[in-house]
């Protein structure tokens, strides 16, 4: 691969519920640090059978935001520009022009704007008021968090909304890659971002039976199902020529980009197409199995997710899948579905740039059909110079990213 | 045959993937070729016919394995529907 085509990554943001930068999220990472309590930013959350979730917590939007452009920032564009901002100051660029008209936006959202949404159907429903806020429209609208990012951090190329629920980020970040990769753009600011915790999104989860009550164990016996998270991770991905030009801190290498389809069932997950979209990654990447050291997993806790993902990381890596560190970074900041794969890239390209595999917190023991080594409880320094995150969303689509240590 | 009995049946029925005419109580969840989606929805038209709640967690439980037959479910739901009747 010759520059010209080389990704970088040179800046990160993230507003998570182990903290609103990139920073504390990644220190409460590697700290084993659970980002799950009980349900505060609910009014009626008495009224859930589910009682907690991992929530943004201490998150002031006056303090990013003038109180005029609240009425039409949802709480997940908030959050989208909240990190985009901290990523394009932590990448140190300046979006001047011409950048500007060759940096894309595009962001991944599974929900959209749910708060906006259940406070108007209050409104209507159970107030019986006649009209609802006159901005309702474009404040929920589901590519409302590319649209503010765009227009908050002057970002005039290609900008939308990548919606695969729970791979939605994780696709996002893969068409800017290629579009950097391709010289399409000459940046792009992208991730992930979802404010679900609302009412009506929990009593939708509730009737899926899949939450656990209490803590998410990914890979664990005794896990119990995933734990809904929320918050936003966004990235800057530049050609490694112009990072090096403008001399920016390179912070890591996206390699490889791999995506498909189980065009079987609604929610089972298929070792299938979990195994292809690893395998597509890698053959993007030039990477053969044995180069990889970490994966970051998707691991949403429940019964089938995670049986299926380990089989086919046995399926995809072979004998070389007992030498993995696997972990899952939802067990700290639970399930952010559109957002989930922007928040585990970004604990991906920093495991990968500091050696150390961030654990899988809440790790009772060994359940015998996931008998990989997942980083049970406490973080790992080790030697990590490649590194997949897994994305598998109902609906069953698929979305894998290789990051490689810059050198 | 009681009348939940008939309700509960009549809900298996509209979800059994298995070309047989009727559900009967002696019937096996796991010959009527029920789904772990199926499970979720029927506890659902269940606890809406009833107005009763079932906990059920589709990692932790499995219903092929908690109840054998239609029978050992309409028992359960006749419990469920009597403690809520005292």
């Amino acid at each position: 691969v010759s520059d010209v085509n080389r990704v970088v990554v040179t800046g990160l943001g993230a507003v998570t519920p182990l903290g609103l930068t990139t920073d504390i999220y990644w220190a409460n990472l590697k700290r084993g640090v659970s980002g799950i309590g009980p349900i505060e930013g609910i009014p009626d959350a008495a009224q859930l059978s589910q009682k907690v979730a991992a929530e943004v917590k201490g998150f002031e939007p006056l303090k990013h935001f003038e109180e005029r452009a609240l009425s039409t920032l949802d709480r997940v564009s908030q959050f989208a520009v909240v990190a985009a901002r901290e990523a394009i100051a932590n990448a140190g660029l300046v979006i001047d022009m011409p950048l500007s008209l060759r940096t894309a936006a595009i962001v991944g959202t599974g929900a959209g704007g749910q708060g906006t949404l259940d406070d108007n159907y209050r409104r209507l429903y159970v107030e019986h008021k006649t009209r609802v806020f006159p901005l309702t429209i474009p404040k929920l609208m589901a590519n409302a968090a590319a649209s503010q990012v765009s227009m908050r951090c002057g970002l005039r190329g290609p900008a939308f909304v990548v919606a695969s629920a729970c791979a939605s980020a994780t696709h996002a970040i893969g068409l800017s890659f290629h579009m950097v990769r391709s010289g399409m753009v000459d940046c792009a600011v992208t991730g992930g971002s979802e404010a679900c915790v609302t009412f009506g999104t929990v009593r939708g989860w509730e009737a899926m039976r899949v939450m656990a009550p209490d803590a998410c164990r990914p890979f664990s016996i005794g896990r119990a199902g995933l734990i809904l998270g929320e918050g936003a991770a966004m990235m800057v991905l530049e050609p490694l020529e112009r990072a090096r030009a403008r001399g920016a801190n390179i912070l890591g290498e996206v390699v490889g980009f791999g995506m498909t389809a189980d065009a079987a069932d609604l929610t089972a997950p298929d070792v299938g197409g979990m195994s292809r979209a690893m395998e597509g990654a890698l053959a993007d990447a030039q990477l053969s199995a044995q180069d990889i050291q970490y994966i970051n997993a998707h691991g949403t806790g429940t019964a089938a997710n995670d049986v299926t993902e380990t089989e086919a990381l046995h399926g995809v890596f072979g004998a070389h899948a007992g030498k993995l560190a696997v972990s899952s970074t939802k067990s700290m900041v639970g399930h952010a579905l559109g957002a989930a794969g922007a928040l585990e890239m970004v604990a991906t390209v920093m495991s990968v740039h500091d050696n150390v595999a961030p654990p899988t917190i809440g790790y009772l023991g060994p359940d015998p059909a996931c008998d990989l080594d997942y980083v049970p409880n406490e973080a790992r320094g080790m030697p990590i110079t490649a590194a997949l995150s897994n994305s598998f969303a109902f609906g069953g689509l698929n979305a894998v990213l290789a990051v490689k240590k810059f050198s | 045959m009681t009348d939940v009995a008939s309700d509960v049946i009549a809900i298996i029925a509209k979800k059994k993937r298995v070309d047989k005419p009727n559900v009967e109580l002696t019937d096996r969840l796991e010959d009527l070729g029920l789904e772990s989606l199926d499970a979720v929805e029927m506890i659902f038209d269940i606890e809406e016919k009833f107005d009763i709640s079932i906990p059920y967690n589709a990692n932790t439980n499995n219903p092929r394995t908690e109840f054998d037959t239609v029978g050992d479910v309409v028992t359960a739901i006749e419990k469920l529907v009597a403690e809520k009747k005292s």
